[in-house]
């Protein structure tokens, strides 16, 4: 009941805040054009990822009927490659932080429970794979593994737990000593019961908040490193290697300094405002949800 | 005190050993007749082709268990034996040497605007909680998080450099750099802003603070609106303590309540973020010297990536690795400096 409640003013909240509701008003409209992608533009190819080329001159063309948005470095269409570079930027957002939100609860939550030897090991862990800047980190594993989408994502998904697993210790730790935790541990419920119905549950909403705003913050560094050419093979939809098409054209013409604008603006937005809703929605998360600030507005 | 930088730094050797190793488990990711590659100090020694290369792999024993070969790679790593830099033809020590003050420059002029505007934004954001410069500055945040820096620094391009022609990407002007690279010119930092103020130089200082100023907007931006965020939430919480209230009921002036007690204690959690986030810019030094053609550490990094320099890509990573590693430790030990009750743990 009182579940139902939090859960009923958070989405009202959510709605009636005028930031969130920009936040979920561009989630909506992302996952939309997703979901009608394939009737909104014309595959060429059987994998319908690859995006169709207009002859092979380098030079990008300006918008035309045929190419709504022009077509960018190389002949590809700046319009389908965003419509199915959508999709591209869920799953890999989607599944890098189902893989991370797993890694770093699971291991959060045994440190936090057992404590001692176990938890020093986990947390130092931690702290090793902190030690590496995010970015580069990603970058040598996908220099190991080959460039490549899927393992861009293993990448992510390999440097990207810490953060689950440092708070998801100390609020298990917290939760513990609790007088029901107590109680459901002198019933006799098991160690793996304790866990996942007691004290996971009462840990949750934090994690919910780091997970929303991780799905953009995982799809920026995935474009950072298709961008930086370790990314999809060439001429897969992904918004980061699109940018990297543009990088040879931001100067334009003598006559006209703008002249390939859109070879860069088009894809740029793309990826802002994909990650832009979901910060917006995920900040607007921590405000409703951390119940220190509850009480300061 | 004491006992928590005993802790501390006993914990130091673990946390190197436990880095190094992290980066040779990777490594085991690729095959022998890769991961050989790491060992070379002579790139002629592949000209054997692939007799070679198994001559060389049981040369430098990666035939062994692999516990001998991490101790091995380690013992190479003290000597400060990196490997041979295919992309930058030369060891890997010493293109991490040559390529070093160019992102030395990039950082240090990076960290002030971040550090102090950030905290001064924060500081007014939240005083003035929910009011008109508070959404400004959220908004401003939230699109800081949400711009990747290679667009930022492309569209900055673009703007600046396309259309104005105001600030060109590189390190130095043509002429500046035959100045620079000349024999009258002392280059006893690599820094050239500092060179040129020691040479006396004005026109030089000058042309590299003008090539400086777009890649530092570009690396500082996102790194900027977290501090702002921080210090605004630090502000928040300090503001609801009974000794703000108690400041306040025996009548300070508003002024002193809000500099005095509460900034003063809402800087602790700041500073200790701000050192962890100054070195957290090295991962975009990546991007942002990619863009605007900058010789440092992170363009030598991102080419050696595309180019499957394997012994570059892995010293780069342990020589940030320890940068942070050591910066950990530094603010650790400060933030015991600054805030007494740690030091009671």
């Amino acid at each position: 009941m009182k579940k139902k409640k939090i859960r009923s003013r958070t989405v009202h909240k959510l709605l009636t805040n005028p930031l969130s509701f920009i936040g979920i008003v561009l989630i909506s409209f992302f996952i939309v054009i997703a979901v009608i992608a394939p009737w909104i533009t014309k595959p060429e190819y059987a994998n319908r990822y690859i995006i169709p080329r207009d002859g092979y001159s380098s030079t990008p063309q300006p918008p035309s009927v045929s190419h709504p948005l022009g077509t960018t470095e190389g002949q590809y269409d700046i319009f389908y490659g965003i419509v199915w570079g959508t999709r591209t930027a869920f799953r890999i957002g989607l599944l890098v932080v189902a893989g991370i939100v797993l890694i770093g609860v699971t291991l959060g939550a045994i440190a936090g429970y057992y404590g001692g030897i176990v938890d020093e090991i986990i947390m130092r862990l931690t702290d090793i794979f902190l030690t590496f800047p995010f970015l580069v980190a990603a970058m040598v594993m996908v220099v190991l593994l080959g460039r490549g989408l899927n393992h861009v994502m293993i990448a992510l998904v390999v440097f990207g737990w810490m953060g689950y697993a440092r708070m998801i210790r100390g609020d298990v730790l917290a939760i513990k000593e609790i007088d029901y935790v107590a109680a459901a541990r002198a019933l006799g419920a098991s160690d793996l019961r304790i866990i996942f119905r007691h004290v996971l549950p009462n840990a949750i909403y934090p994690v919910f908040v780091m997970s929303t705003m991780d799905i953009g913050s995982m799809v920026l560094t995935a474009a950072a490193l298709s961008f930086l050419g370790l990314g999809s093979q060439v001429g897969y939809a992904d918004w980061g290697q699109m940018i990297s098409f543009a990088r040879n054209w931001i100067l334009g013409t003598d006559a006209n300094p703008f002249a390939y604008w859109y070879t860069v603006i088009y894809p740029g937005l793309a990826i802002v405002l994909f990650v832009l809703g979901w910060n917006l929605v995920g900040d607007a998360f921590r405000d409703i949800l951390d119940p220190r600030m509850r009480g300061s507005r | 005190m004491f006992a928590f930088i005993t802790r501390r730094l006993l914990l130091l050797p673990v946390i190197l050993i436990g880095v190094t190793l992290l980066i040779f488990l990777m490594t085991q990711l690729v095959g022998p007749s890769v991961r050989v590659s790491i060992y070379i100090t002579n790139p002629n020694v592949f000209k054997g082709g692939q007799g070679a290369i198994q001559k060389l792999e049981h040369k430098y024993g990666l035939d062994k268990p692999i516990w001998v070969q991490y101790a091995n790679w380690l013992d190479r790593l003290v000597h400060g034996n990196l490997g041979w830099s295919a992309s930058a033809r030369m060891p890997v020590a010493q293109a991490l040497g040559k390529y070093l003050p160019a992102t030395a420059e990039l950082a240090l002029y990076t960290i002030w605007p971040v550090v102090f505007l950030g905290i001064w934004m924060g500081f007014i954001s939240g005083v003035h909680q929910d009011q008109w410069i508070d959404q400004v500055t959220r908004i401003i945040a939230i699109t800081g998080w949400s711009l990747p820096i290679f667009v930022l620094g492309l569209v900055l391009l673009m703007v600046f450099y396309g259309l104005f022609g105001w600030f060109p990407p590189g390190r130095l002007s043509l002429w500046a750099s035959q100045i620079v690279n000349s024999a009258s010119f002392h280059n006893y930092t690599g820094l050239h802003t500092i060179d040129a103020i020691l040479n006396g130089n004005w026109r030089i200082l000058l042309d590299a603070l003008r090539h400086l100023v777009l890649p530092v907007l570009t690396l500082s931006y996102a790194s900027w609106a977290l501090i702002l965020r921080i210090m605004r939430s630090s502000m928040l919480e300090t503001l609801r303590q009974d000794y703000v209230t108690t400041a306040r009921a025996k009548g300070l002036p508003e002024k002193v309540v809000l500099k005095k007690h509460a900034r003063r204690n809402a800087l602790i959690p700041v500073a200790t973020i701000s050192g962890l986030m100054v070195v957290g810019l090295l991962g975009g030094t990546v991007l942002t010297e990619t863009i605007f053609d900058i010789h440092g550490l992170g363009r030598f990094a991102a080419q050696a990536a595309v180019q499957f320099d394997l012994p570059a890509i892995l010293g780069f990573a342990l020589f940030y690795g320890f940068i942070m590693v050591f910066a950990n430790l530094i603010v650790d030990v400060s933030y015991g400096l600054i805030d007494p009750r740690v030091r009671f743990e």
